[in-house]
């Protein structure tokens, strides 16, 4: 399933957030969204999801989900959003509660994802007793187990701490190459964007227009640090992002 | 020439701890031992007069002899079964009005004027009016203890409710979870704890109103035997009846924190 958007606009009361954005989110490939804070790429997210109503313009679903699909369009958010009074299988059968499926189904699907994201040992936790990585791979297999036609990922690593980050982005690259999966990925950090992303789109300051999309063919799992290409990448995405960054920053924020 | 202790360094002086008071083993007891055995001590060698506060052991006798006659166990009943019906009222009416604030703009806007004009009277005051509505018997007493338990309870779960992470509601709303769900799976748990501390609050004012209530017409209760023994200037049935006061609140305190662990076992 493919997604649409076109002629998207959204405001604010009277302030612009969000203006003339066309994007197709083509089936089995990751665009990563990046762009200076307050550009409105969270926004944009949301929007896409259907947690908010865009001002003006269409976001449509090209195409048919999977099948067994339950929620085709899932988020995985930057603060993790697990309920602290379930534990790691409560928090994943939540989701899949109010979709009338047997206890053995709901057992079964469970027990697959925990096993996805390498959690089997816990499944009994409490969020409490969980790191922060771990945690982020529990809002991940609760992702997996609606299993989603694209995957909204809002900033999933920036809670992280860096050497947990790494090893999430590693689990995120084996679980595409395993099973290629449709996302849109919110980021700040351009390196998480270039190894990541199919296809880089750049917000531009607010309110947020595509300023430019980059588009990398490389297959993900050969892009490691040694590759000499994605740096100079990178360089060229800073380069754009700069002066909207230095400009942003100097903004007043009255959102 | 600096100073050779200058040199050889000065070791960084501690400045920090402090402000973590921790439980101190059998001090709390301790403290009870010592202050009934200065009172006893003092009614014995006649510093305090029996007229004005009668010695433990008098007051204990007071008790043993209404254990003996069995007469406790009907001023109990009567207390605890009018203090069970009107704070379970007051509780369940509180927590759906508090719900139902927390989640409807118009409950909201229409409702929370009200509590906010109610709740600071002092139901005392209306349980002449109380008596004229629901007779000299048990209904008046039924009443005050729910409206006392109720306001504080609105309050408490409506502020709880307002505390749910709307993260975490989002989260259920992208999932697709249904409003039933959202407000059973996400929004209950997330204000039971607001909701359980409003239960202290609640219980301390239930016992209050209660031994109010019972001062005027009641045959049995706690408080009635209070009121006699004060009519009688029996000090040391007044001072049995305000210990089982203190026990009844110890009693309920207890059970709501057995109910907290119990509930909130999820937290840290």
């Amino acid at each position: 399933m493919d997604l649409q958007i076109d002629g998207l606009n959204h405001r604010y009361g009277d302030m612009p957030v969000l203006d003339g954005i066309d994007l197709r989110i083509e089936s089995g490939r990751i665009v990563c969204l990046i762009g200076p804070s307050g550009c409105g790429k969270s926004t944009l997210l949301r929007l896409i999801g259907g947690l908010e109503q865009p001002s003006d313009g269409a976001i449509r679903q090209v195409g048919e989900p999977p099948d067994g699909c339950l929620n085709p369009l899932t988020y995985i958010f930057q603060d993790f959003a697990l309920l602290p009074w379930r534990t790691a299988r409560g928090n994943i059968s939540l989701v899949l509660e109010d979709h009338g499926l047997s206890e053995r189904e709901t057992g079964r699907i469970v027990d697959d994802v925990l096993a996805r994201t390498d959690l089997s040992e816990f499944g009994n936790a409490f969020p409490r007793q969980l790191s922060g990585g771990m945690k982020q791979r529990v809002a991940i297999a609760r992702a997996l187990a609606v299993n989603p036609a694209v995957f909204l990922m809002d900033e999933p690593l920036s809670a992280l701490d860096g050497q947990t980050r790494a090893l999430l982005m590693d689990d995120l690259i084996g679980l595409w190459t395993r099973e290629p999966f449709t996302a849109v990925y919110v980021t700040h950090n351009l390196q998480e964007a270039v190894r990541l992303g199919h296809k880089i789109v750049v917000l531009s300051r607010r309110p947020g227009r595509i300023r430019d999309q980059v588009t990398i063919d490389m297959p993900l799992e050969d892009r490691s640090d040694t590759v000499t290409e994605l740096p100079q990448i990178q360089q060229r995405l800073w380069e754009m992002l700069r002066e909207e960054a230095q400009a942003a920053d100097r903004e007043l924020t009255d959102a | 020439m600096p100073d050779a202790r200058i040199l050889a360094g000065r070791p960084v002086a501690f400045r920090g701890g402090g402000f973590a008071p921790r439980p101190v083993g059998p001090l709390g007891p301790a403290v009870f031992i010592v202050v009934i055995g200065l009172w006893e001590l003092g009614s014995r060698i006649g510093w305090i007069t029996p007229l004005i506060l009668p010695a433990p052991s008098e007051a204990f006798a007071a008790l043993a002899y209404l254990v003996e006659t069995g007469e406790i166990w009907r001023h109990l009943e009567a207390s605890v079964s009018r203090l069970v019906i009107g704070w379970s009222a007051g509780m369940i009416l509180g927590v759906a009005v508090g719900f139902s604030i927390g989640l409807f703009s118009i409950a909201r806007s229409g409702l929370v004027p009200v509590v906010a004009a109610l709740f600071p009277i002092p139901k005392i005051a209306l349980l002449p009016l109380f008596i004229v509505w629901f007779g000299i018997g048990e209904g008046s007493k039924i009443a005050t203890i729910l409206f006392g338990t109720f306001f504080p309870t609105v309050i408490a779960t409506y502020g709880g409710v307002d505390n749910v992470d709307r993260n975490l509601i989002r989260m259920g709303q992208s999932f697709g979870l249904s409003w039933l769900s959202i407000v059973r799976k996400i929004v209950l748990p997330g204000a039971l704890p607001a909701i359980l501390s409003g239960t202290r609050i609640s219980a301390s004012i239930a016992i209050i109103l209660l031994v109010a209530a019972e001062m005027i017409g009641a045959e049995y209760g706690i408080g009635a035997y209070v009121l006699l023994a004060g009519n009688l200037a029996a000090t040391d049935q007044l001072i049995a009846g305000v210990a089982m006061l203190s026990v009844l609140g110890l009693v309920v305190s207890w059970l709501i924190g057995r109910a907290e662990r119990y509930f909130l076992r999820w937290r840290s």
